[in-house]
Formats: structure tokens, C-alpha cells, sequence
């Protein structure tokens, strides 16, 4: 359908333009309320920060003009209003908490909008420099095994540093040196992403071909699973050894989603199912930290875990029902009562004073961003290109199921943050990255034909296997 | 590479979907149920962060919130806080709410439909929503002569209790309601649940049960009081004037069985061996009403006794436990019933609607506490209009109820001549109730006044107290005195 509204060889950049001043108007809107909420005066510095932030947004936009002039006008609209509307409710957190302070007469801690907004700057700044070095996607696939080795290694890392070092809040999955830290957790899963589209890529036919059919499905040979386990062996060192349930489920999604769509092997699904589900029983019964995520999930109003456990998700829940189909309007809700409410919980901080309605929309947004991905990914004509459009995209859409799956109890909870719209500097740089890349591709694939040959067995290859 | 692409598209959209599906029903299905569980305290924060409005007493408020520091911005304060606590009840974190607190909670909140509007216009101005306001019946000097008196009431192993419900008969509206011992509701309705918590432990280890409300909570045996029912139904028979000569042994005595009914302290009723029906109640005769009841039968007298009111709920609005009269078929039973004795259980609030329907010609007006609510800015969002209940006698019965309950005031050798007022005509009964064996006796006294023209109408309970006429009748008197000014 998207291919229907996008044709090949359209730029449609003021259709992006457009939808950036949208965006911007709304984040001022929401800017100016949740302020307008704790004070009656015009918020100070609103005109410098609106100039700010439309020049910030701009940049972005003039950048794509000029390096990715045929990606999809909705991306970086869309990844400008969440990223907007993470900075209004981060500010608005900032606000309740100088205010609380302010009444047991304390100084308030350092404000986090702030920070978020130097972030911000970085990581759009990254996104640019990343359209503008990597003009072809495609030179990614030299750096395979760069890319797994740095994705393993900052992923590992934190493991095996010690928990001086790597640990906040219970989690082991940060570096920490001096005043510097850093979760390499969302930057990892980028570079392991490109490793596996490289990998899949020249492996595809192995792990696609050999095997045997029993039951109605071909199984591969055994010494193709060794990728496989390797793969879940790994998640479950992430779980065990950095207590980092999002993380270690999130890879595994990936790499069997990933490893589908080279293979079209529905085999692959089925032996990441039956891991998965040993991994997960296995883990909620050995894992004492994971049983009790488990326990909390499902019993989060049980007065045995209500005032400890289960505090931060019930104070979450509470607030989504107070929020209810409306919301009670930025500033006007308690979204401070839930520990973490900028982080974690952001998404329970929007269901609350945006409502029902507020957090549908930005799953929407979500939803559109993801689709589109993946529409860049059917639309660009290299295998590599596909394997890493759809693997960042469905990485994205995991992220938010579990992220926001969690905090509104579909599932336990888990410790990943909400792409764009979470403060933490890490995460929100490299969700810029990740979208320099999805841009990258969709540009290579709304490209009007190229005059190069394209690879004449390409598709035929893939007839045959069907 | 495309087909299996497509596939993962259909699944983020069905995550999605799910996504979309779950928040729906916690933000939607599940909301109410969530909001409402205690340990939310969004709900609190927000009732706590609008000024409730205050219960107010003749202009001025006994229970108020004032304005703190802390992060529930207001703080439930009575200033008087013992003698209305049975009244307005308390207002706490731990314990959530009772009494008026209770009852009238969504026009003191604020979330009462009748403040819409209101709360609409204040929204929009920018201002926090206030609460309403409740105006008690109550008469400050009736409420606070009754509990002075009950705290100076005798007591029994140490525990001095009772209670006082005063009405003006004429419309139903409460002038009075103290229940003694009584509590500081500020006490529980601190921000300091720690303190709220041992305060409540206090109070539930006190002798005497001071959170019980003796006024509308908990029935007692009425000992003669019930008698002004059984001669009451009597005239209502057409058998009898208050002139009507009636059995007055020394011992009641009946077939088959060696049960007696004797005089209180075994003694004579005046007359030989009979007496009027007026004198029998001006003496307070056993042995005659106890043979009178025979004579009338259960039926009869409970049909009168819920003509006053008995066996009926109540909602003033705080809710009223019902009295009771037991029918019997069992002769000494019936005659014990008829004394206000067997099973006979009536609230302090039952015996002063029975005094004044006696003073009302007849007419039992529906008990109110609240005189009218108030929004924020003063408008009258409701009015109490006095409301009939029920009609208990004709009013050539009530006349002459009255004149016989005058004598027992009165005349010499009443036994309610302590509650006499010089130049004003009192009407009232006694009441000297058994109830443990061995514990002293519960006093009682109902009356109104004047009794030409009635004004006030009160019931008096001492708990253990000893003698109705000595104990109960001279408290009354002090309550009808403060709205009498005499």
C-alpha cells in the first residue's frame, strides 16, 4: 500500500518538511500546557527553545535533502514528534521533582530535560553524519565481523567488568568510568543487527537448503544449529550474568526473526520457539531475580509485594486508570509517584495525563515507523539491504512491545527503554543511528533505477527456492 | 526475501494490536477497579488536594480543613473535636471515613453531581475545585449541655457512658446527639498514619468503647420509658381513659408457672390493690402495666411500639439501628415486655421520637441532622423540609398522653419530679432498666417541654446508672434548659 502513496523516484521532500512543522507545532503545544500547569507566567526561554528546536529539526531535514534525498518523508517526522514529546515529558517530570523538593525544603537533583536536549543534539548530529559517511548501505556488509565483535564486546562487557563499574539500580548492563556512563546495551544491538544481515547474507543458502523433512517441516542438520545455539547461549548469559531480561529476549527475537527472512525457513521459528520456551521456564524457575518478575507480573496488586516489588508496576497501573480515556492533561496528573517515570515508565507517564488516547497515538507513530522500515526493506534491491532493513525494524517494533507491554502488564516487566522518547543519552543516540540507517536504505530503495546491471541471478535464485 | 518480510509485518501489527487491545482494557476496562484500590493514592492526593468543605454548627464549623506543607495539601481538623465526634465522624488515611465525613463525602469533596457546574466554572477560571459545605440542626448549646452532663453522669467499674438525642418534635430536625465516652476525630485523621495507627489502637483498648455511638448505635433495654407505649396503646384501644381503673397487685402472678413480676424494689403501688391508668404511670406501677400488657396482647402493643418508629431503618443520614419489641404469647413474658423489659432493645433516638410523637399531636417526624448544603460560594444546593414518618396516636390520645406524662413530673410522688422546671411545664417518664444480672440498673428519661407547646423533646441514657428520676431526669432538664433558656 505504502508502495501505492510512494512512488519510486519521488524526493516528496516538503511533504516532509510539512509533517516536520507539524510536529513542531504540537511539541510546543504540549511544551507550553505542561508548563502552563505548574505556573501561571508564559514559560521562560519557550521562544528560545522552540527557535532550538525547529532549527534543530531542520538541520535534520535540510541534511536528508542533501544525502538521502528519496527516503521516506513520514521517518523523520516521525522520530522528531517522539523524540519532542519525550523532551515536554521529561521537562514536565523535572518540574514535579523541583517541586517536591522544593517542599521538604530540598535542593532538587539535576534536571534531566536539559541533558536530554544536549543528547538530543548528538544524536542528530550522529544521524547526519551518518547519512553523510555512509552513502551506500551496502559497504556495512564489509564490516561483518567488525560489527560482531564490537557488538559482542559492548554487550559482554559490562559482564565482565566489575559491578563498580556496571551496575545501577540492579541492572549490570552500564560502563561506568569516572562521571562518564554508558549503556551499550542499544548500540550493541545495532552493530549485532549488521553482523547478522553480513552472516545470513553469505550463509543464507546452507542454513536454507540442507535438512531433512519430519512432520511437515524441514529441519536443519545439526551442525547449522551451532549459529542458533551460540545466539541463545549468549541471551542467556545476558540474562544470568547483567539481569537483563529486555536485552536477552530482545537479541534472541531478532536473531530468529533475522534468520527467517534469509532462510524463509519456518523451521528456524519453531527451534527459536521451543528455545525460547525453555529458556523462559527454564529461567523464571532456576533465575530467582527472573521468578519474581514473573511472580510480580502476574500478582501485582498482592499486598505481599504491593509496597516493595510490585510498587513501581502497580503505581504505574494506577496511574494508566487514572489516566483514563483522555488523561488528566500535561501537568495535571501524579506521574511522579512511579519510580523511574522518565525512563522506564514513560509510557505509563503518557497513558496518565495523555490517556488512552495519548498513548494510542504514539503507538501509532511507532507503528508507522516501523512499517515503513520494513517497507524500505521490500523495497531496496540487495539482500543485505532487506535483511537489515527488516532486522532494524522488527528490533524496533520488539523493543516497544516488550517496553510498553511491560509497564501496561501484557507481559512482565522488563528493563528496556522506549525508543526516542526515554531519557538516556545511549539510548537516544543510537535510535538516531538506527534511523540514519532505515533512511539510508529506504533512499536506496525509492531510488529511481539505477543504470548499473542489476545482479541477473538475484531473483532468480529466490524463484527457485520457492 | 519479500514473502517472509510481509510475514514480519503482519506480526509487529498484531504485537501492536495487542499493545492497542491491553491498553484498553487497563485504561478502560480495568480503571475503575484500579482507582479505586486503596493503595492508590492519586485518588487521596486528589480528594486531599481541593479544600473539603467544613460541617458547620450555627455558623460555626466543627470539622474544617486547613492548609499544611505537606504533600496532602489540606488537613482535616475538629475543633471540637469530642463533643460532635459522634456526629461528624472522622476523616482518615488509614481508616477511611465515617459519620457526616462519610455520608455527606461527595458534597464536602466536591464530586457531587449538584456541583457540577460549579466545579466546571472553576476549572475553567483556573482555580482549584472547592467543597461544599453541611449545616448541622444541631443546637450548640443543647449538644454541649448534654455532654457536659453525661460526663458528670455516675459510673459503673470505672466506665462513665450514656448518650443524649434531643429533637424538636415538631419538624424531626436533631438538636442534640452526644454519645459519651466519646474521641478527638483529629486524632485519626492525621498524615502521620503511624500516629493514626497507634490512636486507633488507643481507642479500641479504652473502656467503654468511646467510637461506639451510644445515640443511634446501640439498643438498650428501655425499662419503663416503654411504658408510655403500653398505656399509649391502651387509650388507643378505645377500652381505656387515662381515668381507667386497673389491677395493681403486689405481685403479678400467672398460671403454670412460679414467675413473678414485682414492683421495682418490691414495693406498693398506692390504692388498695388497684389504680388509674394515669397513676400507674405517674408511679411507674409494675404490677399494672405488667397486667395491662396481658391484657392488650403482643400484637396490639407492637403494632403501637412501630408507630413510633420501631423495627424501621433509619438514615439521618448517618444510619440508625433499629429498636425492637419481641411479640410473646407467653403471659409473663408479654407482661415483662410490657414494662420495657424481655427483649425490648430501642436506641436513645427511638425513645426521643416516641416523646416527640407524644408532643407533636400524635405526628413521629422523620429524624434529620442536616439542615442544608452549601456550594463553595454560599448558594443552597439542598434544603431539609421536615417530612412526616409516621402518625403513632390520635391527637385526643396525645393530649392525653400529655397530661398523664405532666403528672409524672409534677404532681407529688411522681417519679420525674428531678427534671421540673420552675414555670415551665415539663412532660416526661422515668425509666430504671435490669439488664446483666447483678450490674446496676440503666436510667432513662424521656420528656418534652413546654408541654403546652412543645420545643424540644429528649431521651436520656446513663449506662448503669442507677434510677431513671435520679440519675437521667435532671440531665434532661439541663438539655431542655439550653434551648429554653431557663
Amino acid at each position: 500500500m505504502t508502495g501505492i502513496l510512494l512512488p519510486v523516484g519521488e524526493k516528496r521532500r516538503s511533504t516532509e518538511l510539512a509533517l516536520i512543522g507539524f510536529s513542531a507545532v504540537l511539541i510546543l503545544v504540549a511544551f507550553t500546557s505542561a508548563s502552563a500547569a505548574y505556573s501561571n507566567k508564559f514559560p521562560s526561554g519557550l521562544v528560545e527553545d522552540a527557535i532550538g528546536f525547529i532549527a534543530l529539526s531542520l538541520v535534520a531535514h535540510l541534511a536528508v535533502r542533501r544525502f538521502a534525498p528519496y527516503a521516506d518523508p513520514v521517518l523523520l517526522p516521525a522520530a522528531i514528534a517522539l523524540n519532542g514529546l519525550g523532551l515536554v515529558l521529561i521537562h514536565r517530570l523535572d518540574l514535579s521533582a523541583q517541586k517536591t523538593a522544593h517542599a521538604h525544603s530540598q535542593s532538587a537533583g539535576t534536571a534531566a530535560a536539559p541533558l536530554q536536549l544536549v543528547w538530543t543534539v548528538i544524536g542528530i548530529a550522529l544521524f547526519i553524519a551518518v547519512l553523510a559517511v555512509i552513502r551506500d548501505h551496502r559497504r556495512l556488509q564489509s564490516l561483518t565481523y567488525t560489527a560482531m565483535v564490537v557488538g559482542l564486546g559492548l554487550l559482554v562487557l559490562p559482564a565482565l567488568l566489575p559491578a563498580s563499574h556496571s551496575t545501577v539500580n540492579g541492572a549490570r548492563i552500564w560502563i561506568k568510568f569516572g562521571g562518564f556512563s554508558f549503556q551499550p546495551g542499544e548500540i550493541a544491538k545495532i552493530a549485532l543487527e549488521v553482523f547478522f544481515a553480513g552472516y545470513l547474507v553469505s550463509k543464507r543458502d546452507v542454513l536454507a537448503l540442507a535438512g531433512r523433512r519430519m512432520l511437515g517441516v524441514t529441519l536443519p542438520r545439526a551442525r547449522d544449529l551451532g549459529p542458533v545455539l551460540v545466539a541463545w547461549g549468549a541471551s542467556l548469559l545476558i540474562l544470568t550474568r547483567e539481569s537483563d531480561l529486555g536485552s536477552s529476549l530482545l537479541f534472541f527475537g531478532i536473531f530468529i526473526v533475522m534468520l527467517y527472512v534469509a532462510t524463509q525457513r519456518r523451521s528456524w521459528l519453531l527451534i527459536g520457539l521451543v528455545l525460547f520456551v525453555l529458556g523462559s521456564l527454564g529461567a523464571a524457575h532456576f533465575v530467582p531475580h527472573v521468578h519474581e518478575r514473573v511472580q510480580i507480573w502476574l500478582h501485582p496488586l498482592s499486598p505481599r509485594y504491593i509496597t516493595n516489588q510490585s510498587y513501581q508496576l502497580a503505581q504505574g497501573l494506577f496511574g494508566q486508570a487514572t489516566g483514563g480515556i483522555f488523561g488528566t492533561g500535561l501537568g495535571q496528573g501524579r506521574p511522579d509517584l512511579v519510580p523511574f517515570a522518565n525512563t522506564d515508565f514513560i509510557g505509563s507517564t503518557i497513558a496518565e495525563e495523555l490517556g488512552l488516547a495519548g498513548l494510542m497515538a504514539v503507538l501509532v507513530i511507532y507503528l508507522l515507523l516501523v512499517m515503513r522500515g520494513l517497507r524500505a526493506a521490500i523495497g531496496t534491491r540487495d539482500d543485505f539491504g532487506k535483511l537489515l532493513g527488516a532486522g532494524l525494524s522488527f528490533g524496533l517494533a520488539l523493543q516497544i512491545f516488550v517496553q510498553i507491554g511491560g509497564v501496561t502488564r501484557l507481559i512482565p516487566l522488563t528493563g528496556l527503554t522506549l525508543p526516542f522518547l526515554s531519557y538516556g543519552g545511549s539510548s537516544l543516540v543510537s535510535n538516531w543511528i538506527l534511523l540514519a540507517l532505515l533512511m539510508r536504505i529506504s533512499d536506496a530503495s525509492r531510488q529511481p533505477l539505477p543504470d548499473r546491471p542489476v545482479a541477473p541471478d538475484e531473483h532468480a535464485t529466490m524463484v527457485i527456492q520457492r | 526475501m519479500n514473502r517472509p518480510i510481509r510475514h514480519v509485518a503482519i506480526a509487529a501489527l498484531l504485537m501492536f494490536a495487542a499493545l492497542l487491545i491491553n491498553s484498553n482494557v487497563v485504561q478502560v476496562g480495568q480503571a475503575s477497579s484500579l482507582r479505586a484500590n486503596p493503595h492508590n493514592v492519586r485518588v487521596l492526593y486528589g480528594e486531599y488536594s481541593r479544600q473539603r468543605g467544613p460541617i458547620v454548627v450555627a455558623g460555626r464549623d466543627v470539622a474544617r480543613s486547613v492548609k499544611t506543607h505537606d504533600q496532602l495539601k489540606y488537613l482535616r481538623t475538629y475543633p471540637q473535636g469530642e463533643l460532635y465526634a459522634p456526629i461528624t465522624g472522622f476523616y482518615s488515611l488509614v481508616y477511611g471515613s465515617t459519620g457526616i465525613e462519610q455520608a455527606e463525602n461527595q458534597i464536602l469533596s466536591g464530586s457531587s453531581d449538584q456541583l457540577f457546574f460549579h466545579r466546571l466554572a472553576e476549572e475553567l477560571s483556573g482555580r482549584t475545585p472547592q467543597g461544599g459545605s453541611v449545616d448541622l440542626t444541631i443546637n450548640p448549646a443543647a449538644q454541649q449541655a448534654a455532654y457536659n452532663a453525661l460526663s458528670n453522669a455516675p459510673s459503673y467499674k470505672g466506665v462513665r457512658a450514656g448518650a443524649v438525642v434531643a429533637l424538636n418534635p415538631q419538624t424531626g430536625a436533631i438538636l442534640a446527639l452526644a454519645s459519651y465516652p466519646s474521641y478527638n476525630p483529629s486524632k485519626l485523621s492525621s498524615h502521620n498514619t503511624k500516629a493514626d495507627v497507634a490512636a486507633w489502637k488507643v481507642l479500641n483498648n479504652t473502656r467503654g468503647g468511646p467510637l461506639l455511638n451510644r445515640a443511634i448505635n446501640q439498643a438498650y433495654p428501655p425499662g419503663s420509658t416503654f411504658k408510655v407505649i403500653t398505656a399509649a396503646t391502651a387509650l388507643s384501644s378505645g377500652r381505656f381513659t387515662p381515668n381507667s381503673t386497673i389491677p395493681a397487685p403486689n405481685q403479678l402472678t400467672f398460671k403454670d408457672t412460679t414467675h413473678t413480676l414485682r414492683n421495682f424494689q418490691g414495693e406498693t403501688c398506692p390504692g388498695s390493690g388497684s389504680i388509674t391508668l394515669s397513676d400507674a404511670l405517674k408511679v411507674s406501677c409494675n404490677t399494672a402495666f405488667g397486667g395491662l400488657g396481658d391484657t392488650l396482647g403482643a400484637r396490639a402493643i407492637s403494632r403501637q411500639a412501630r408507630a413510633f418508629g420501631f423495627g424501621g431503618s433509619l438514615s439521618v443520614p448517618l444510619p440508625v439501628s433499629a429498636s425492637q419489641y419481641v411479640e410473646s404469647s407467653d403471659a409473663p413474658l408479654l407482661a415483662d415486655s410490657a414494662i420495657g423489659q424481655y427483649s425490648d432493645a430501642v436506641t436513645p433516638l427511638q425513645m426521643a421520637m416516641v416523646a416527640a410523637g407524644i408532643a407533636n399531636n400524635g405526628v413521629v417526624m422523620r429524624p434529620y441532622l442536616i439542615a442544608d448544603t452549601k456550594a463553595p460560594n454560599n448558594s443552597v444546593l439542598s434544603r431539609s423540609h421536615p417530612r412526616q414518618l409516621s402518625r403513632a396516636v390520635t391527637p385526643r390520645v396525645a393530649t392525653e398522653m400529655t397530661s398523664m406524662m405532666e403528672r409524672v413530673v409534677n404532681s407529688p410522688g411522681g417519679t420525674g419530679g428531678a427534671a421540673a422546671i420552675p414555670g415551665i411545664t415539663v412532660a416526661g417518664k422515668t425509666g430504671t432498666a435490669e439488664n446483666v444480672p447483678g450490674a446496676p440498673t440503666h436510667a432513662w428519661f424521656i420528656a418534652f417541654a413546654p408541654a403546652s407547646a412543645p420545643k424540644i423533646a429528649v431521651a436520656v441514657l446513663v449506662e448503669h446508672g442507677g434510677v431513671g428520676g435520679v440519675a437521667a431526669a435532671p440531665i434532661a432538664k439541663n438539655v431542655m434548659c439550653a434551648v429554653l433558656s431557663c
